[in-house]
């Protein structure tokens, strides 16, 4: 019998964290950013029906990148973890920190013990009573848990699409600067977005109890059909 | 709290209660009656009318324990979603936590499954829940309730009774349960003409509670000396809106007269 080659265990995490951001990069990024009435999350998504973006309870919501299997199965989760957590507590004692601590936990232990690490990277957002209250958690596949202020990117090009971000997207802004600022980066200089590709939903900060909701394609394309070259309607 | 996760042949889907039992949260069934022993919070008189735009749904504010008022101003009338209201009685305290498992069952299909329920669904989990719960009712803490709908699928206004086992039934005009059922049901089925506006069916719905009360003493009339009224909601195609008590004090004040008109000044 020959024993096993030993790996170093850097080689094997450096392996590990290669083939997840490999996973990762071949799907398409997601931006998040604050506006002045709530949180905006954007995507690119050709498909109508398999969503990236989702509400997990009254002012939080989950966006996912990757596998599509993966953050899905992440999304129940958190659904379960907060319909528990408000039916035996009480409905304002659901947080995103927590859930984004037990993401990160999850995620963690998965890329260390697992056979295979998690190809995804995923946004807990949760909208505050004023805007200082608004909260941006970015988990990634190692568990690596980020808490980001204004805008975030999920995905691969993250940095390039980070960049255009970083010009166009203005604090306090209204929630049309915030979705042409979002399309913009996502789309670059060098491509157009169709309405149909990209999936939009806010946390409306005066909404209802229920402050997710998903922006129909007349309303982003009210926004920007009109004065983007981007963007082909 | 963890992250709940199971294996692919224990996973509860989109069936909160369910996931709720997995997790060892549901309370242990009294393995005897316990209104020998206790005396348990009774909540009592609940109806629901259908007209052409939707739903009247209403109930009393009072819950007695035995003989007493225990408490003058619970609810009994619920949103269940945006489109539909449950009303409870029975045992108050199964029935309001049966009402918070209900409510939260129907956002945690929509929200895992990404739409909501049809009016039909949402009636049979109700059916399943009471017919879960009937260990617990034969041990005294019986919950019967009403499930009221706008079902914009046909754009008409449903309603379902119940019975403790869990039976469910569709009803056509009007639904009501608890003890002051049959004495609100009467004056409803005396004044029900299909052709009620949402105004008409509403001052129905309170003369019927208005007449429950005046023969059931477990059921709470209405109170203008601290201005505790009936929950009156009603259910239609922009969803569940309850009425405000200023709207209802006017309209019991005026009940009130026209029953005095009808008495013709006898005493």
């Amino acid at each position: 019998m020959t024993a096993p080659f030993y790996v170093a265990p850097e080689q094997m995490m450096q392996d590990r964290a290669d083939y997840a951001r490999k996973g990762i990069a071949r799907g398409r990024a997601m931006v998040a950013c604050t506006y002045d009435q709530g949180i905006l999350l954007c995507a690119e998504n050709p498909s109508r029906m398999l969503r990236k973006i989702s509400e997990i309870y009254d002012r939080i919501a989950f966006a996912g990148v990757g596998k599509y299997n993966e953050f899905d199965q992440l999304r129940i989760a958190g659904v379960r973890h907060a319909d528990l957590k408000g039916f035996s507590f009480s409905r304002e004692d659901v947080d995103a920190r927590s859930l984004a601590n037990q993401y990160a936990q999850m995620l963690g232990q998965v890329f260390t013990h697992e056979m295979k690490p998690m190809e995804v990277e995923i946004l807990v957002a949760e909208i505050g009573h004023d805007s200082v209250g608004d909260q941006l958690f970015h988990i990634l596949y190692d568990g690596t848990l980020i808490d980001e202020t204004g805008w975030c990117v999920l995905g691969g090009e993250a940095e390039a699409i980070g960049s255009r971000m970083q010009e166009q997207w203005v604090e306090g802004g209204t929630f049309a600067e915030a979705l042409q600022a979002a399309v913009d980066a996502l789309a670059g200089p060098d491509r157009s977005l169709v309405v149909s590709e990209i999936e939009v939903a806010v946390l409306d900060r005066a909404g209802p109890r229920r402050a997710f909701r998903r922006v129909e394609d007349e309303d982003v394309t009210a926004v920007l059909g009109s004065n983007d070259t981007n963007i082909d309607t | 709290m963890t992250l709940p996760s199971f294996r692919l042949s224990e996973d509860p889907g989109p069936d909160f209660a369910a996931l709720v039992r997995r997790m060892g949260l549901s309370p242990a069934v009294p393995d005897s009656p316990v209104d020998a022993r206790l005396t348990i919070t009774h909540g009592t008189t609940c109806v629901a009318v259908r007209y052409s735009g939707g739903v009247v749904m209403a109930g009393d504010r009072r819950a007695t324990s035995g003989n007493f008022i225990s408490h003058r101003t619970i609810e009994k009338v619920f949103p269940a979603d945006r489109h539909s209201g449950v009303a409870i009685a029975g045992a108050a305290g199964p029935a309001i936590e049966m009402v918070r498992l209900f409510q939260l069952q129907l956002e945690h299909y929509e929200k895992v499954e990404g739409a909501p329920l049809s009016l039909e669904g949402k009636a049979n989990q109700l059916s399943q829940m009471v017919r879960n719960h009937l260990p617990a009712a034969m041990q005294g803490l019986a919950v019967v309730p009403i499930f009221a709908g706008f079902d914009t699928a046909r754009a008409a206004g449903r309603l379902f009774q119940y019975d403790v086992t869990g039976g469910r039934y569709e009803e056509f005009d009007h639904a009501s349960t608890g003890s002051g059922q049959m004495h609100a049901s009467t004056v409803i089925k005396m004044g029900w003409r299909g052709t009620l506006s949402a105004d008409e069916t509403i001052d129905l719905v309170l003369r019927a509670l208005y007449e429950a009360s005046d023969e059931d003493s477990a059921t709470g009339g209405p109170d203008l000396l601290r201005g505790i009224f009936p929950v009156v909601a009603t259910i239609t195609s922009s969803g569940f809106e309850r009425l405000d008590d200023e709207d209802l004090e006017a309209r019991y004040l005026s009940i009130l007269g026209q029953v005095a008109t009808e008495r013709g000044g006898s005493r």
